[in-house]
């Protein structure tokens, strides 16, 4: 037995064997309220304590008897050590002993909650259990870990993908996390609809709550309102339609003609996303409202009567146009660039004029491009909060009913379930649609081989209206958020036009004591949460989100596509959904996370991961699959594939990912409005407050800083890829030399 | 190393001193009232007990929904300001617990029939009746009449200058109809309503913003309770308040204790001191004009006198019933809002 050890030791099967008996016997197995890191629990009875005991010591004074069976699981893997990978044995027990204490883990979690059993069949089977448990903690985060990668070892073991233990783990992992935090809280809202005021299910009342007049109606053909979906449909698709027309013409000005000042038009593609929301439609009421001074100058020139067009869709139409365009524009100018000249340049050979090939050759091998942007743009629209919540007036979105069903005087769960049902219905469709417009061919032009040449100019046709409208555009742009910086210097918006500095004083004012810096401004604590939290997000968004993409691009396994599918999922969710449904879902036991700093981070998670996802699948598209074979074949393992000769190459894409979650987890909103609690407050929900409380000064300083703090953060991530990028060029070359 | 034991025993010391320290009192404070006045009363609370506290500001609608979601596992102690109704309907629902603190005797007879009508599950902490405020710029400009009494609101020169908030997402419009309602009786008041709707030019989502709409010279007139037009008015913007001729109905802002709180101790404690003449001249501080309910606080030179306005016996039992809201609800939904305007 000894000798055979020495060959048959797994390390990672120790680890995961140790962690789990860790996780059983020596962690709070239980969530600690003051969070485990303050290391409180230490010091107030642990570990006999039951807020604070490990699950062993739990059984140990008699209570918790069902975390018992546990032991058993935890045990199995113990007579898989000295075996080895070959014996069929060795799989047999872990894949046993993982589906055991993870099934276990699962049952009893949402079998027995804070009343005793959840369920009233399990009561009548066992009876009244007399006594409750709380929400899982570390301790049974930590043994639940150890369940499922045993069990994954288990199933490499019995060979799948090829044995590989890193592989397999990384998709069981990912497997559950996503169905933990996409769709479970999903499928948890998706049941609230059909819940009735008394608790008990029902279709009728789905159906009463779907066809809904507000929802449905077509009155604005007849003078009166017509409903929310039908609006939000409408707006999404113009949206989708203004934006992609935009977005093309700034990318076709800034590939494809002689215009001097390409790079500011590429710079202000930042804006939208380091954007808090509100800030635009502030913005377009200070120009355009009814005391605006754009309406004003026009009103006295022409001695007309000013109204209130903005409000309403025209209003919303302008400040999604304005904070979209620039999304549609960098999917885009990638495409554009992407079609080889060679291409075009063949189609001019043959006596094409400049015009003919644009629209025969270039405008086709762009509509990959156009039917994302046009996609992003929809969903943009669809899932906006902020924008139709202060030009909406009469104007009635999804998202903003969503919200009020949930917080105005409705108090209506299931009808914000449905109506995010039809929300989901038609970002999943217009997903659906996409893809199918697409179909399966082929638009990739640049291969292996070189591919020299420039591309040709637009036609002139084109280029007059294309530029007239990029640089009309981006001057509007420039207005808005020139207008932005003015309002958060003035002493009173709109009435007293003098200039200040105290609403930056009220937010970010500090004073230096003995004991060091003392916070004194309005908006340090959200600003520092908000910070700590985005910061927190971002490395585990990349980290999921590269993981995800390797899995998809250089791995088979079976059921590739719906794994595609669960994790691209959340990309088609709007905020206001994952928002509600979070509330739903992990408010109770076993996932009991509502009012920490916890929920916000992992609904950043899943809310980015898919541009990670993208980012990771295009970057490492580029690769060329010989860089891993060699590797393997040179007797790595995929893991120490993935670590040495991947990630390297992958540090642009990891830094967008990085950034990009950093960023949209500052000026996210949709989500975070439901999740902020008295100790997590973020930076948006303030600002919220403040625009509420008619405090336009504070919200604008609050904002632009913001603006600045993220400008700052993008900035130094274009210094940074650009290094890496010249970096990259050498380690490939002196690689593939090797 | 011994110096290397004693420094370490010495920070272990420190740590557990910091440790209980930081486990001190707490409270963990919904606050429905704004941004301003929250943070102050949770700071002077602080100061004044040592005990620390977590304060999250939503509206009184969003601060219902969460109690109730969490019901199963209450996470708030305390949930102060923010109108009565949903106050009443926690009580109604049993979220809230009953306390009856010995502050009481101070109180105004408002704030403790309040306080009876829930079974002493709240109770009245201020009051701010309805009324409505215009931009005297845009009066002046759209050469409209002054208006002072609510019917003057259904001119047809007020076409698209009213502004109120859908009484279906805000308890501010609720109380205007249920206002209109007892003013003019059922039939009537829906009259006026349908009147109203043909003047409104936007029905907002959130109570006060037809009156911050106005103060920016985004809307004419805007109905709201008295304290916000004021508070407008306060800010230097050009704002006028009415108390109406025919008479008006008024909120009771409330405070209750979360049933089942974690801090049950702190909760009272938080409860009684909020009660105080202290605790509600702190109002004054943040320009918030409503009437505390002690008798003893001050009140503002700026707030509506409220001798001066002609109060209605608002029944805040029957109109603050849901079932009651609910019908009323869903009559304006049918007959109301869909009319063309």
């Amino acid at each position: 037995m000894r000798n055979d050890s020495a060959k048959t030791t797994h390390p990672v099967l120790i680890f995961w064997i140790v962690a789990g008996w860790l996780g059983y016997c020596v962690l709070p197995w239980y969530g600690v309220e003051d969070g485990l890191f303050s290391f409180v629990w230490l010091l107030e009875g642990y570990p006999f304590d039951e807020d604070f005991a490990p699950a062993a010591f739990l059984i140990g004074q008699g209570e918790k008897l069902w975390l018992a069976p546990l032991l058993i699981p935890l045990a199995l893997p113990l007579f898989a050590l000295g075996r080895v990978k070959s014996d069929p044995r060795y799989a047999q027990l872990l894949i046993l002993s993982g589906v055991l204490g993870f099934g276990w883990l699962i049952a009893q979690g949402f079998g027995i909650g804070i009343r005793g059993f959840s369920y009233e069949w399990l009561e009548a089977l066992f009876g009244e259990l007399g006594d409750r448990q709380y929400g899982m903690g570390y301790g049974a985060m930590i043994a639940a870990a150890a369940f499922l990668f045993l069990l994954t070892q288990g199933i490499a073991a019995r060979g799948a993908v090829n044995g590989d233990v890193f592989v397999v783990s990384a998709i069981g992992g990912i497997i559950v996390i996503v169905t933990a935090f996409v769709f479970f809280p999903i499928a948890k809202m998706l049941f609230a609809a059909f819940v009735t005021e008394d608790g008990a299910y029902s279709i009728s009342v789905f159906a009463a709550k779907f066809f809904d007049d507000r929802l449905w109606g077509l009155g604005c053909f007849f003078g009166a309102r017509c409903g929310a979906a039908w609006n939000s449909l409408f707006l999404a698709v113009l949206v989708g339609l203004i934006t992609t027309v935009l977005g093309l013409a700034f990318a076709l000005v800034v590939t494809r003609s002689g215009f001097r000042f390409k790079r500011g038009m590429r710079a202000l593609t930042v804006l939208p996303i380091i954007t808090p929301p509100f800030v635009i439609g502030l913005a377009l009421i200070l120009l355009f409202g009814l005391s605006g001074s754009v309406t004003v100058f026009f009103a006295d020139m022409f001695g007309v009567q000013p109204t209130r067009w903005l409000y309403g869709m025209p209003g919303i139409l302008i400040a999604q146009t304005l904070a979209f365009t620039p999304i549609a524009f960098l999917v885009l100018i990638g495409v554009v660039e992407g079609v080889s000249p060679s291409m075009e340049e063949a189609a001019q050979t043959l006596r094409a004029n400049r015009w003919q090939t644009f629209r025969t050759v270039s405008l086709p091998l762009m509509r990959p491009g156009l039917a994302n942007a046009f996609l992003l743009g929809f969903i943009e629209s669809m899932a906006d909060f902020g924008n139709p919540l202060v030009l909406g007036g009469n104007f009635d979105v999804l998202s903003t009913e969503i919200f009020f069903a949930i917080v105005g005087a409705q108090y209506d769960q299931g009808r914000a379930a449905v109506l995010a049902m039809v929300l989901l219905f038609f970002t999943l469709s217009a997903f659906y649609a996409q893809r199918a417009w697409l179909g399966k061919k082929s638009y990739t032009t640049v291969s292996g081989k070189g591919d020299s040449g420039v591309h040709p100019l637009m036609p002139a046709g084109l280029a007059i209206p294309v530029l007239a409208i990029a640089i009309g555009w981006a001057l509007f742009t420039a207005v808005v958020y020139g207008m932005i910086i003015y309002g958060s210097i003035v002493e009173l918006w709109g009435v007293d036009n003098s200039l200040t500095l105290k609403h930056y004083v009220t937010a970010f004012s500090f004073r230096l004591e003995d004991e060091g810096i003392r916070w004194t401004g309005a908006a340090w604590d959200s600003f520092w949460t908000t910070i700590t939290i985005a910061a927190i997000a971002a490395p585990l968004t990349a980290a999921v989100g590269l993981v995800t993409a390797y899995l998809l691009t250089r791995q088979n396994f079976a059921g590739k596509n719906s794994f595609e599918f669960g994790t691209m999922l959340s990309f088609a969710i709007p905020g206001t959904v994952i928002g509600v449904s979070y509330i739903l879902a992990f408010n109770v036991p076993p996932i009991e996370i509502t009012g920490t700093g916890i929920i916000l981070v992992v609904s950043f998670i899943f809310r980015n991961m898919p541009v990670g996802v993208r980012a990771g699948i295009a970057s490492m598209s580029q690769l060329d699959k010989s860089l891993d074979e060699s590797s393997l074949t040179l007797g790595a393992n995929s893991w120490q594939t993935f670590r040495n000769v991947i990630l390297p190459l992958l540090r642009p894409a990891i830094l967008a990912a990085l950034v990009y979650s950093f960023v949209r987890a500052m000026t996210a909103i949709s989500a975070v409005i439901f999740l902020v609690s008295a100790e997590y407050d973020m930076a948006t929900s303030y600002i919220i407050g403040r625009v509420e409380n008619n405090d336009y000064g504070l919200a604008i300083a609050y904002s632009t800083t913001l603006i600045f703090v993220m400008l700052v953060a993008v900035g130094m991530l274009q210094l940074l890829v650009g290094r890496v990028q010249i970096g990259r060029r050498t380690q490939l070359g002196t690689e593939t030399s090797k | 190393m011994k110096k290397l034991t004693v420094t370490f025993a010495g920070s272990l010391i420190a740590f557990a001193a910091s440790a209980t320290m930081a486990h001190a009192d707490k409270l963990t404070l919904y606050c429905s009232a704004q941004e301003d006045w929250c943070q102050l009363m949770a700071r002077s609370f602080e100061d004044a007990t040592g005990i620390d506290v977590n304060m999250t500001r939503k509206s009184s609608g969003e601060t219902f929904a969460q109690v109730r979601a969490e019901s199963a596992n209450p996470r708030g102690d305390v949930w102060w300001g923010g109108t009565g109704d949903p106050h009443l309907q926690a009580a109604e629902e049993g979220l809230t617990a009953e306390y009856i603190s010995p502050m009481r005797e101070q109180l105004h007879d408002w704030a403790i029939s309040q306080a009876e009508s829930a079974g002493n599950r709240t109770i009245g902490i201020y009051s701010g009746a309805l009324g409505y405020g215009y931009n005297t710029e845009l009066l002046e400009a759209n050469g409209l009449p002054e208006p002072s009494c609510w019917k003057d609101l259904l001119k047809p020169e007020f076409k698209g200058h009213v502004q109120m908030a859908n009484p279906n997402s805000s308890g501010t419009a609720y109380t205007t109809l249920a206002s209109m309602v007892q003013i003019f009786g059922e039939d009537e008041g829906f009259e006026f309503m349908k009147g109203l709707h043909a003047n409104i030019n936007q029905y907002t989502k959130s109570g006060s913003a037809p009156i911050k709409a106005a103060g920016r010279g985004e809307n004419t007139v805007g109905i709201v309770f008295m304290h916000d037009a004021v508070a407008q008015a306060v800010a230097g913007f050009p704002i006028k308040v009415v108390a109406p001729c025919e008479g008006t109905g008024y909120e009771i802002g409330s405070m209750s204790i979360i049933d089942g709180a974690r801090n049950m101790d702190e909760a009272k404690q938080f409860y009684d001191w909020a009660l105080s003449t202290d605790a509600q001249n702190l109002a004054l501080q943040v320009n918030a004009f409503q009437v505390p309910s002690n008798k003893g606080a001050e009140t503002s030179p700026s707030a509506p006198d409220m001798s001066t306005i002609k109060l209605i016996d608002y029944d805040f039992k029957k109109y603050g019933s849901s079932d009651e809201r609910k019908r009323l609800l869903q009559k304006w939904d049918e007959e109301v809002s869909v009319l063309p305007q």
